[in-house]
């Protein structure tokens, strides 16, 4: 159904892909998505950095649960640890773990797509069938088994999240590859001999360019999600290293007597991704004005 | 005969379903026994290497781990169709006994998300669609934006603490009631976990409720209706909601699997003894036959909801049916 009613974007010249890009610039929700995510990153950039005023797992048992101050700004947790420089810390391997993740399901999932959409035949049903049947869990259920099986380090938690995401990268690539090919300069670049390949990623690829990008920020937001809910459930970033859904675990009880603990760690991740959110509510009207409105996820 | 029936779509439809199942039963045998570590290990832990090798190949051939894995796999998919779901080495109990008691309570908890997701995404949709652009436009879709960028796990543990300490409103405290033992109860236990799952799926309910309403609004036959005076609440409802149903059932349905993960964190925070919390309990516990089972469970729910989806529009939309 979707190869009939998405029809193929058109190639965009240069001049007229920065015009999209003021586009976004210009779209409120953009602007402010984009300043949010900006900021929160350059935070969380801090902690790879050492710049921040605490080591986030440093213990200072005597400074334990102290409200915020000008030394602390957002107060210290039950051990002592100052809640800024976690947050931060939190924020830094949040989005360490988004990127990788939403980079290696684009590169896997794009790549499965083009190669699905255009070869068809075996390949499409093999792709196709995976597709299902990684589309037949739960996103945060599937996340949460492969996370359960690989002996975990960031990395792992980003190549589960990237399990889970690669598929919808199949499918909204797919169909507009179907288009693609029987659109004339495909079929020109095919008579006059030039490789498949060569025309898969010289006059396919670029077409398909905005609606990955779309795809993109909209995977990155569900990826933090995804990320702080599996170490909420203890199945991300193991202890000590900070992170924002286990933060917010062990603030549940603490809540009462310190309610910063909970509250900023809190706000980081819902800015995070209302940020990435906007971000990509403003991509998706500059690039793709025909695919407004609600989405899966 | 046969050939009209293999070709009829909802015959299709159902194939291709049992064949993704197929997939993912295979899937699921193969992630689990990737994990390092088996049965016996798992069961007994580090005195497991106290074994004598014939007490190790007496367990392993208890548990059927000597044969060849394709055969495990078959004997596991051969009792999964005879209803057979394994044992679970934590709880002592079969697995089927277990899933037969969580599942109906995912099952309650999920039509009540969604009852909520509908009560308050219809209405904001069509709210915001009712004056594009307007203040009461951006209004909505800032709910809509909280519902999806809020995590379900910050707005439980939220709503438990603040009620509870506050207002002293914590009937999940007290031991689950079932719902045809206690319905009062039961009902007060599931009310925070619908609501906050009802509130994570009322965004994308609300957004295409918006953008669906304001397609079925350029027609020419809203026009043509409301030429012919057709009352205005009428038309909202009859006319326009009534063709803007199909999107907004596809995505109910498109929903339905973050409402299975989310009930994982939801059912977790509020002590709901539900299907997620016994998938996460079988991961923590390293209960592999009760993840195994559980998690295969769950997918085969998201599939059969997935292909009656399906169905539903091919009813609510005569255009489907004809194609």
């Amino acid at each position: 159904m979707t190869d009939l009613t998405r029809t193929a974007p058109i190639a965009v010249p240069a001049t007229r892909r920065a015009g999209r890009l003021r586009a976004v610039l210009r779209s409120p929700s953009g602007v402010v998505g984009l300043v949010l995510v900006g900021l929160l990153t350059v935070a969380g950039l801090l902690s790879f950095t050492g710049l921040l005023p605490y080591d986030p797992v440093a213990q200072d048992p005597p400074n334990r649960l102290l409200s915020p101050s000008g030394e602390h700004l957002f107060g210290t947790d039950q051990f002592g640890r100052d809640v800024f420089s976690r947050v931060a810390a939190g924020v830094g391997s949040s989005v360490l773990i988004s990127v990788v993740a939403v980079t290696l399901a684009t590169v896997v999932g794009t790549l499965g797509g083009l190669v699905a959409g255009f070869f068809r035949g075996f390949t499409d049903t093999a792709i196709g069938g995976l597709t299902n049947v990684l589309f037949a869990f739960p996103p945060l259920l599937l996340a949460l088994a492969l996370a359960s099986v690989f002996d975990r380090n960031w990395f792992t938690v980003a190549v589960a999240i990237a399990v889970v995401y690669a598929p919808i990268f199949v499918r909204v690539t797919r169909g507009p590859v179907l288009s693609l090919r029987e659109i004339e300069y495909v079929k020109a670049a095919t008579s006059t001999g030039q490789g498949r390949l060569s025309i898969l990623f010289r006059h396919v690829l670029p077409n398909i360019g905005s609606i990955v990008i779309v795809q993109v920020t909209l995977s990155l937001s569900w990826a933090v999600l995804t990320e702080a809910s599996l170490s909420f459930l203890g199945l991300g970033t193991p202890p000590p290293a900070a992170s924002l859904g286990s933060m917010i675990f062990d603030a549940r009880t603490l809540v009462e007597i310190a309610p910063w603990t909970m509250i900023a760690p809190g706000v980081a991740v819902v800015l995070l991704v209302v940020g990435l959110n906007l971000l990509g509510d403003g991509l998706r009207d500059a690039l793709d004005p025909r695919n407004r409105g609600g989405r899966a996820r | 005969m046969l050939r009209t029936l293999t070709h009829h779509p909802v015959a299709r439809r159902a194939a291709a379903a049992l064949a993704t199942l197929f997939g993912v039963a295979v899937f699921v045998f193969v992630l689990l026994r990737a994990i390092p570590g088996d049965q016996i290990t798992a069961a007994l832990g580090t005195e497991a290497a106290a074994l004598t090798p014939a007490q190790r190949s007496d367990l392993e051939a208890y548990y059927g781990i000597d044969q060849p894995l394709v055969l495990q796999f078959f004997s596991w998919l051969g009792n999964l169709l005879t209803g057979n779901l394994g044992y679970s080495t934590r709880s002592h109990e079969s697995v089927l006994e277990l899933t037969l008691r969580s599942l109906p309570v995912t099952f309650e908890l999920a039509l009540l998300a969604i009852l909520i997701a509908l009560l308050i995404g219809i209405p904001l949709g069509m709210l915001s669609a009712s004056r594009p652009d307007s203040p009461r436009d951006a209004a909505g879709q800032l709910v809509g934006l909280a519902g999806l960028s809020i995590p379900a796990f910050l707005l439980a543990t939220t709503l438990l603490s603040v009620l509870a300490s506050n207002f002293g409103f914590n009937p999940n405290g007290q031991a689950f009631a079932p719902l045809f033992e206690d319905p009062v109860l039961n009902l007060q236990q599931l009310l925070l976990p619908s609501l906050v799952l009802g509130f994570g799926i009322a965004a994308p309910i609300m957004r295409t409720t918006r953008t669906a309403v304001l397609e079925v609004r350029s027609n020419d036959f809203v026009r043509t209706a409301r030429a012919k005076g057709v009352g205005a609440r009428r038309l909202q409802v009859r006319h326009v909601l009534g063709n803007a149903l199909v999107p907004i059932v596809t995505m109910v349905g498109l929903q339905f699997g973050y409402l299975l993960g989310g009930a994982v964190v939801v059912e977790q925070v509020f002590s709901v003894p539900g299907i997620g919390r016994q998938v996460l309990l079988g991961i923590q516990q390293k209960d592999y036959a009760l993840v195994q089972s559980t998690v295969l469970v769950i997918a085969a729910a998201f599939v059969l909801v997935n292909l009656l989806t399906d169905l539903a529009y091919r009813l609510i939309d005569p255009r489907v049916r004809a194609a």
